[in-house]
């Protein structure tokens, strides 16, 4: 313990960057409050998974029981029914009695029992579903003509067949792009995760940097490394942790979709929606955490800190709610379309739009470009505000005055 | 690097806050194995200068040297600091704590350990290396604090008030410590407003006011300096007799035993021979008045310029 040891004591930027960010990780996993909200994530989006699934159990088939004397109506209804999409089950009854019971009971959406007149008799428990009055008024239609064909000699076989090849063909020059209504919900989902991610974690900076000020630890920690170090290592370290817990949810997520079989969607596109979903979380994370960490810098009190931020936190709740309002009922929404490129709002807005499907490429290449083109300028503007801010404790260190000195 | 030249050296440092003038030209040194105490009132500018050599604050004007060369940011990792304010983090372990600081000083991981082990045991805290540093007495953590300061082996020791709110065991520990570190040669800055105990284990002393250094030296010296003082007992004789001698003044007085300064063309065995024309002197010697009394005296004279004295009421003494 001589004052003459000449051991080497420098310490190389990545590697004090990496000391800095192994205390976050470690720190960070360790903690119960990430824990359970990475659990709680996880229960929610497989809960979500498993009542799609329902939803869809629920909403989609509908049985209609034929009685014998009404069974040759059952290929035409269920035909139409079909193009309406609408999956219908056909079930055969003998006796009405026994049909009007499965009614009752709802073992039967509907039961048919026959024609009387130009009247089709269907019986219901309490109304009759939309698209089956169509289906079935469509089958009652075809009936009576197949009867009035009949009569005046003609085939009513040869007549469908005619008409079936009837039809118009739409040569659109602008076809809009189509979306899957799963992915729309997949988009969404995609959208709230990535969005509680950035605000969970864009916190997580701004308070851990508070936390070194109001210590009084950080006196310590820029004897040994520069402010730019410290900062870095705290966005990477946080990062990391945020990181993580957006993949685990977001795999979760994907494999509950496609064990329940609520998610109907390929291994390749759920794969690129998560790949997306990550590419997103990195940029916002990179160009908010910059800026929560800088703004943090300005006060010395864990109280302050929601104040200093808000502004900034505004921007990512903006972009949010716009995004999650509109794009799953207007995908297509060309204002929308444009506020997803602007870095601020595109890290919430993109991995929606992204897993809704139809981005042209240009938009997506473009909102890259932009928010990694604007992550420098970030980088000197908040590293200027926690260099000036960072050790100056008491009073909030106004912005202005923050960007000026030094 | 030689030895004997491992001198900390304040040269002229000034800094502003505003129109506040923190520091105004402050120069001193802490040579290599020295024990040096910066004392003054709150606000004269110790903290300031401190932060000032670790680099959290960088001065206006001036220069911070230490072997010669100016304090750079990778000769700062040599030193051990310990803030004004206690930093650690609450939420951190004690061992980790150290372990995570030696390691940002340059240390490795299995010499970190080791050295976070060896001084939590020489500061007794040893027990507690598993426990967050919020669980601990104020006391401990304070060990902990000198513990962070010390771990990673340094060869500058700068502590601003490290006995403040120290039992009388963990202060002696912490002093036999530091004359451990000046005994291998390390500079040691500390401040402190324990003045009995800056007398005691400092070779040196500076006492700062307005940010300036208004008297430095060893304590003897110190209190040397300033009026000539001598006590003089003379029982049951009335002080009447030392104000017929010319050039003293009456500074305390009881039964008969009285304290005096002179000015300092009184020749002192005029005052002797006064004094057994007014009775028998039991004692008659040159007093050398404690740090206190001098501190009291530097911090409270009216400023140069003649403005009041804008922090001494404030003094912790």
């Amino acid at each position: 313990m001589s004052a003459t040891t000449t051991e080497d004591v420098r310490l190389s930027s990545p590697e004090a960057i990496r000391l800095v960010a192994g205390r976050e990780v470690t720190t960070r996993l360790r903690s119960k409050a990430y824990r359970i909200v990475t659990v709680v994530l996880v229960v929610l989006v497989v809960a979500f998974a498993v009542v799609m699934k329902l939803v869809a159990g629920l909403g989609g088939e509908q049985r209609i029981g034929y009685v014998d004397a009404a069974a040759d109506l059952a290929p035409r209804v269920e035909a139409v029914a079909t193009s309406l999409g609408k999956d219908t089950v056909t079930v055969r009854v003998h006796d009405e009695g026994a049909g009007r019971r499965m009614v009752a009971d709802g073992r039967l959406d509907a039961l048919v029992v026959g024609m009387h007149g130009p009247r089709l008799q269907v019986v219901v428990d309490e109304r009759l579903d939309d698209g089956l009055r169509t289906a079935l008024t469509s089958g009652a239609g075809q009936s009576v003509l197949d009867q009035q064909i009949t009569s005046l000699g003609g085939n009513p076989a040869d007549v469908a067949s005619r008409v079936a090849q009837a039809g118009v063909q739409v040569s659109a020059l602008n076809p809009p792009p189509t979306y899957d209504p799963q992915r729309l919900a997949v988009g969404s989902v995609a959208g709230i995760l990535v969005y509680l991610a950035l605000i969970g974690t864009g916190q997580s900076v701004a308070m851990g940097v508070v936390e070194e000020k109001s210590s009084r630890v950080v006196e310590l920690l820029l004897a040994t490394v520069r402010p730019w170090q410290l900062m870095a290592g705290k966005v990477v370290g946080i990062g990391l942790v945020g990181l993580l817990q957006v993949l685990v949810v977001g795999i979760a997520g994907v494999v509950a979709g496609q064990l329940t079989g609520s998610l109907d969607i390929s291994i390749s596109t759920s794969v690129g929606i998560v790949a997306w979903l990550v590419v997103w979380f990195v940029l916002g994370f990179t160009l908010y955490a910059l800026v929560f960490a800088g703004l943090g810098a300005l006060v010395s009190r864990q109280e302050d800190v929601g104040g200093v931020i808000a502004p900034v936190t505004m921007l990512l709740v903006v972009g949010y709610v716009i995004g999650i309002s509109v794009l799953p009922s207007s995908p297509g929404n060309t204002v929308v379309g444009l506020l997803s490129l602007v870095p601020v709002f595109s890290p919430t807005m993109m991995p929606m739009r992204l897993a809704m499907g139809a981005v042209p490429l240009w938009q997506t290449l473009l909102s890259l470009a932009l928010a990694v083109g604007a992550i420098p300028f970030l980088v000197v503007l908040s590293g200027r505000l926690y260099r000036n801010g960072v050790v100056r404790t008491g009073t909030r260190v106004g912005l202005r005055e923050a960007l000026r000195a030094g | 690097m030689p030895h004997s030249d491992q001198t900390l050296e304040f040269d002229r440092i000034c800094k502003r806050y505003g129109d506040l003038v923190a520091l105004d030209d402050l120069s001193f040194d802490i040579r290599a194995g020295e024990i040096f105490g910066f004392v003054g009132s709150n606000g004269a500018g110790k903290t300031t200068t401190m932060r000032i050599a670790l680099g959290v604050l960088s001065a206006d004007s001036g220069e911070v040297r230490w072997a010669g060369q100016p304090v750079t940011f990778e000769t700062r990792r040599r030193i051990g600091y310990m803030p004004e304010e206690r930093g650690l983090y609450p939420r951190m372990k004690v061992g980790e704590q150290l372990v995570y600081l030696a390691r940002l000083h340059g240390l490795s991981a299995a010499k970190a350990h080791e050295r976070a082990r060896a001084w939590t045991e020489r500061l007794g805290v040893a027990s507690r290396l598993d426990d967050e540093v919020q669980k601990l007495s104020l006391g401990n953590q304070q060990r902990v604090q000198l513990a962070s300061a010390l771990v990673h082996d340094p060869a500058v020791l700068v502590l601003d008030e490290p006995f403040s709110g120290l039992d009388p065991v963990a202060v002696e520990v912490m002093s036999e410590v530091l004359a451990d570190k000046a005994g291998n040669g390390v500079p040691v800055l500390f401040s402190s407003h324990q003045l009995d105990l800056v007398e005691r284990i400092c070779d040196r002393v500076g006492i700062v006011r307005e940010g300036r250094m208004v008297a430095c030296g060893t304590v003897e010296e110190l209190r040397g300096s300033g009026p000539r003082q001598a006590v003089v007992d003379v029982p049951g004789a009335d002080p009447a007799w030392a104000h017929a001698v010319p050039g003293t003044t009456v500074v305390e007085a009881h039964d008969g035993r009285l304290v005096l300064r002179l000015d300092d063309d009184v020749d002192d065995q005029q005052v002797l021979h006064a004094a057994l024309d007014a009775g028998p002197v039991r004692e008659f010697a040159r007093r050398r008045p404690p740090l206190t009394e001098l501190f009291r005296h530097v911090v409270s004279a009216p400023a140069a310029d003649g403005r009041p004295d804008r922090q001494a009421t404030g003094a912790r003494t």
